[in-house]
């Protein structure tokens, strides 16, 4: 466990406190991610490009720094800086298509 | 509590929604002109939205006792058609001059396109020519870094527009520091999937100085959440912030930057 990194603007408060206001809350988020593989699983066909990203974020979790929000999006994200000549679609699909 | 919702479109609630945002303890609104879920045809369309915009949803939201104000432009998401864009932006002069109009947004991009770029560079000259203030979009999940970053430059490369007269709405966790790096104030939307949660949201809050940043609901026809600012509110609450870190950050933040319209009347003032 990482030493405290309390934000200047946040009052101050203990791991105990954070797990009792958001635990149950992160706890059935991540049965609701495994099952989601699960179903994956039991389904026909290949990887979607969503899934693909989805995965590759997945050791992000376990890193020790904060910022972990911030690194999945940027993985997640057109790395590219150029405009388009023109879009196919007027959605997003979540994940760069363009990630490996 | 008292907040603002500055960030809502309201032609796509019910009137119960006005009913239960003012029993929320909100005290104006806010409406950027938006995307209608499918392509207008022609300007006429968007002369009867803009109507809608500044003659129809002041007084349905007066009805609660709630200011009504809002924004004007054409949607990023219709930006491909270049001619419809132009018709458009020559609609619009005629409709800055409402009473409650305070500015042109929420303008920016979709999906980055070189037609997006010039029809925002558009807008932002449009916004120069009258003085106005700027409500920017950002765009959606994998697009909305690098349409960031290409908005800023736009702005930047104007080179009369000051930052501080621009808020760039739908700010994530990998988008916000640049933003107020660079100037700007930074909105954060509320969106039960697509954007910030409000545990999240408040995690940001609490990762900057909160000075320049607002919170919204962007409540629209689909999935989101009207009472999402003060669900936020309680968040906050729920970590122990101080009732006046709280009324700063939902109601003196948003009447700060807005009242750089001189439409623009804190509801505080008029009570």
């Amino acid at each position: 466990m990482s030493p405290p990194q309390p934000h200047p603007g946040a009052p101050a408060r203990t791991r105990e406190q954070v797990a009792d206001l958001h635990f149950m809350d992160a706890r059935y988020k991540l049965l609701d991610l495994a099952a989601f593989l699960d179903r994956l699983d039991r389904a026909a066909g290949g990887e979607d490009h969503r899934v693909r990203g989805l995965r590759a974020a997945l050791p992000l979790l376990l890193e020790k720094d904060e910022g972990r929000v911030a690194r999945i999006l940027t993985l997640w994200s057109d790395p590219t800086a150029e405009p388009i000549a023109k879009a196919d679609t007027k959605a997003a699909s979540g994940v760069w298509p363009g990630l490996k | 509590m008292r907040y603002i919702e500055p960030h809502g479109h309201m032609v796509s609630r019910t009137t119960d929604d006005y009913q239960a945002m003012a029993l929320a303890g909100c005290a104006a609104i806010c409406e950027p002109a938006f995307w209608a879920g499918f392509d207008r045809k022609s300007a006429d369309g968007f002369y009867d939205y803009f109507c809608q915009l500044t003659q129809i949803e002041p007084k349905r939201a007066a009805k609660y006792g709630l200011p009504h104000y809002s924004w004007l432009c054409i949607n990023p998401k219709e930006s491909e058609d270049m001619a419809l864009a132009a018709d458009v932006l020559a609609l619009i002069p005629e409709f800055l001059k409402a009473p409650t109009v305070l500015g042109i947004g929420e303008i920016g991009l979709n999906k980055n396109t070189r037609n997006e770029m010039k029809v925002l560079e558009q807008h932002i000259g449009l916004a120069v020519k009258h003085d106005q203030m700027i409500l920017v979009h950002t765009p959606h999940l994998e697009d909305k870094r690098k349409g960031t970053r290409l908005i800023m430059d736009a702005l930047k490369a104007n080179g009369v527009v000051k930052p501080e007269r621009v808020i760039i709405d739908h700010v994530e966790e990998h988008t916000i520091h640049e933003v107020l790096d660079q100037g700007f104030w930074a909105g954060i939307t509320l969106y039960p999937e697509s954007k910030a949660t409000p545990v999240r949201a408040i995690d940001m809050i609490e990762s900057v100085s909160a000075q320049r940043v607002w919170l919204n609901s962007a409540c629209d026809w689909g999935h989101s959440d009207p009472l999402s600012v003060p669900k936020a509110a309680q968040e906050m609450r729920r970590r122990g912030h101080s009732a006046a870190a709280i009324d700063r950050l939902v109601y003196g933040n948003p009447v700060k930057f807005l009242s750089q319209s001189p439409r623009f009347k804190d509801p505080a003032a008029q009570a």
